[in-house]
């Protein structure tokens, strides 16, 4: 991922041949492609060989709590919106071993490290995913202690992105000041123009690799009925039902007795599934296991939920032992204390944590009602 | 076998399926290895060879059901330095626990042509309702990895790693896709503890609940979605009372839908 941004004159267009022969030139060097496939009554991120694995004709409707395919009038490529689960699990997987070590000679030998995985390239990152990336990767590198193994999967990851040309009911980035629109973080950027008898991507290259790779595919030039169809589809997905005021909300960590969380907890379940699909938690616990024998151990790196109990366990028991105090220490982190911490929003508005909470509890209006925004 | 000292394992059922003592015969590739660890002194499902206790380490698995029972687990207790109680039966006295709902005079009656030879007692019940209990595995049956890092713990003399967290958790690890909100189907998952390795879900089913209540269950704020995806109070009652029925949130929560 790069940070510059190319000044085309003629704006190149990809068609979907055009698009398999990225996937494939990504392929060919040496990329583990992962991109958009239907699966499960989902459209997941997942590994892909070519144009034929992305879900042609589904789109999805999001609301609190539901999520469905269906399909679409079109034979768009890019029409699902957001996958269950971002590029997080790619950049941060959810498991991660930190070291196995033998039992020798009376002290211990710590094995050798696997080989690296290859690097990866993402197909379809959303303008709320790049911003997303760029919240984890101040928290696993800004500071005095890099993560190097999330540093290295993130420069190494060629991401090719698309802009939104719809909201789901959940979207809220524009409110977050994260989309729709891609401007940042990418090596190419797309934007997907379907009609009855034209289908093809607005490409630009955000990076110099991008570029090269550009260079080697057969682009065709974008028709004034392209880039103003373009247009339209921004405008499109800037229409979005939900907002959060992300300044207002800063006050929810002043309202710590507000009744409303108590009444938040009659909902909430504490299934830590908001914290799970949130593109920006970051939270991990670490499992140290052995062998029968006790000769060979590992430490593993697990994603973790401050929805857990275990999660505010210090000596003599756990901190946060109701529910509405591991809600008010998730909601407030991401939306007060993280701007504190990294001067700027832990949310990206991307509506996960409202559309995978399986009883709908909502961010935005929880944020309102507890910073009495006038909303209930 | 070397003559090294090795702890002595045993593993005793009460009122069971054998489900649990089979996952452990199932653990096949580290079945040897455990067997390298300890010395397996008591178990009927494997080897009709006994030893005499005191035992370092016992596995229990079923529910107390009778008289019998009753006495025979304190002999248990006695015999065992760590009694780990293993499976919902168990745990929470097992899919048998639906009989404290019912008379069960009248099961007797109906079912055996002579109920004068039935001795059992009105209630089936955990194993840590009758004695101490040093750690408890949850599932219908217990996953094979959880039961190894039990074991696994307790010869390292440290903490077994057993979350007690939602099986949604699981799910989101291993990147399945939420059945509940992406097809509407009845899950437990939400109050439900992890460790199946995410058998139904990654099968486009909704949890059952095998493992037991998770720490704090909202049990009530679930009902709640599951009637709003259309479920009916008997739907959500028998949901509740399957294998952990008896288990105290979900008891609760089946009473209040019956």
């Amino acid at each position: 991922m790069a940070k510059a941004k190319s000044n085309s004159i003629a704006t190149p267009v990809l068609d979907t041949s055009g698009l398999d022969g990225l996937i494939k030139l990504l392929r060919d060097k040496g990329y583990q492609v992962i991109g958009p496939h239907r699966a499960d009554d989902a459209v997941v991120y997942d590994v892909i060989d070519s144009i034929d694995a992305l879900p042609a004709g589904w789109g999805a409707e999001q609301s609190p709590g539901r999520y469905r395919l269906r399909r679409r009038d079109d034979d768009a490529l890019f029409g699902y919106g957001l996958a269950p689960q971002g590029w997080k699990r790619q950049l941060y997987p959810p498991r991660q071993k930190i070291f196995g070590a033998s039992r020798q000679n009376g002290g211990f030998a710590v094995d050798a490290p696997p080989p690296p995985s290859p690097p990866m390239a993402f197909i379809g990152v959303r303008a709320c995913e790049l911003a997303a990336m760029g919240r984890q990767a101040k928290v696993f590198g800004d500071r005095d202690f890099a993560d190097p193994g999330y540093q290295r999967r993130l420069a190494e990851a060629f991401v090719v992105a698309v802009q939104c040309n719809e909201a789901d009911s959940t979207c809220f980035c524009l409110a977050m000041g994260s989309g729709p629109e891609v401007t940042t973080g990418y090596d190419i950027k797309l934007v997907e123009v379907v009609t009855k008898d034209r289908h093809v991507f607005i490409t630009e290259a955000g990076s110099p690799r991008g570029a090269k790779m550009l260079k080697a595919l057969k682009t065709g030039k974008a028709s004034p009925a392209d880039l103003s169809a373009a247009e339209r589809s921004l405008r499109h997905a800037g229409q979005q039902q939900r907002r959060l005021d992300a300044a207002a909300a800063r006050a929810l960590a002043a309202n710590p007795e507000h009744p409303r969380w108590d009444q938040l907890a009659e909902r909430c379940l504490s299934c830590g599934n908001c914290t799970m699909v949130c593109p920006t938690c970051f939270c991990t616990t670490i499992d140290d296991v052995t062998d029968l024998k006790g000769d060979h151990a590992e430490r593993w790196r697990k994603w973790d939920s401050c929805f857990t109990l275990d999660f505010s366990y210090i000596h003599g028991g756990a901190v946060r032992t109701e529910t509405r105090s591991r809600y008010r220490q998730w909601i407030t982190h991401k939306l007060s204390t993280w701007v504190d911490q990294f001067d700027e929003t832990g949310c990206v508005g991307c509506g996960r944590c409202i559309t995978w909470c399986p009883v709908g509890i909502d961010i935005t209006e929880e944020a309102a009602a507890i910073t009495d925004q006038g909303r209930t | 076998m070397s003559e090294r000292k090795r702890p002595k394992l045993a593993v005793w059922k009460f009122s069971s399926c054998d489900g649990c003592q089979l996952t452990m015969l199932d653990c096949e590739d580290e079945l040897l290895a455990l067997t390298e660890e300890v010395r397996i002194s008591y178990f009927l499902e494997a080897t009709r060879k006994v030893e005499k206790g005191p035992y370092d380490v016992s596995l229990v698995e079923g529910s107390i059901t009778t008289p019998h029972d009753v006495k025979a687990i304190r002999e248990v207790r006695k015999q065992s330095k760590l009694l780990i109680s293993i499976g919902a039966c168990a745990t929470a006295g097992g899919i048998q626990a639906l009989r404290n709902f019912k008379s069960v005079k009248e099961f007797i009656r109906c079912v055996y042509a002579h109920p004068e030879y039935i001795d059992t007692l009105t209630t089936s019940t955990a194993i840590s309702d009758h004695v101490p209990v040093d750690f408890e595995l949850r599932g219908c049956p217990v996953n094979k990895h959880q039961m190894l890092e039990v074991l696994n713990a307790a010869l390292n003399g440290r903490k077994p790693t057993i979350p007690r967290y939602s099986q949604c958790i699981e799910c989101k690890e291993t990147g399945t896709v939420c059945r509940m909100v992406a097809s509407g189907t009845a899950c437990l998952g939400p109050v439900t503890q992890a460790g199946c390795g995410t058998l139904c879900p990654g099968m486009d089913r909704g949890c059952y609940g095998c493992f037991g209540p998770m720490e704090n269950p909202n049990t009530a704020a679930l009902a709640a979605q599951l009637t709003a995806l259309g479920q009916s109070r008997r739907d959500i009652h028998h949901l509740f009372r399957t294998y952990n029925a008896n288990a105290d949130a979900f008891r609760k929560e089946s009473d209040s839908h019956g």
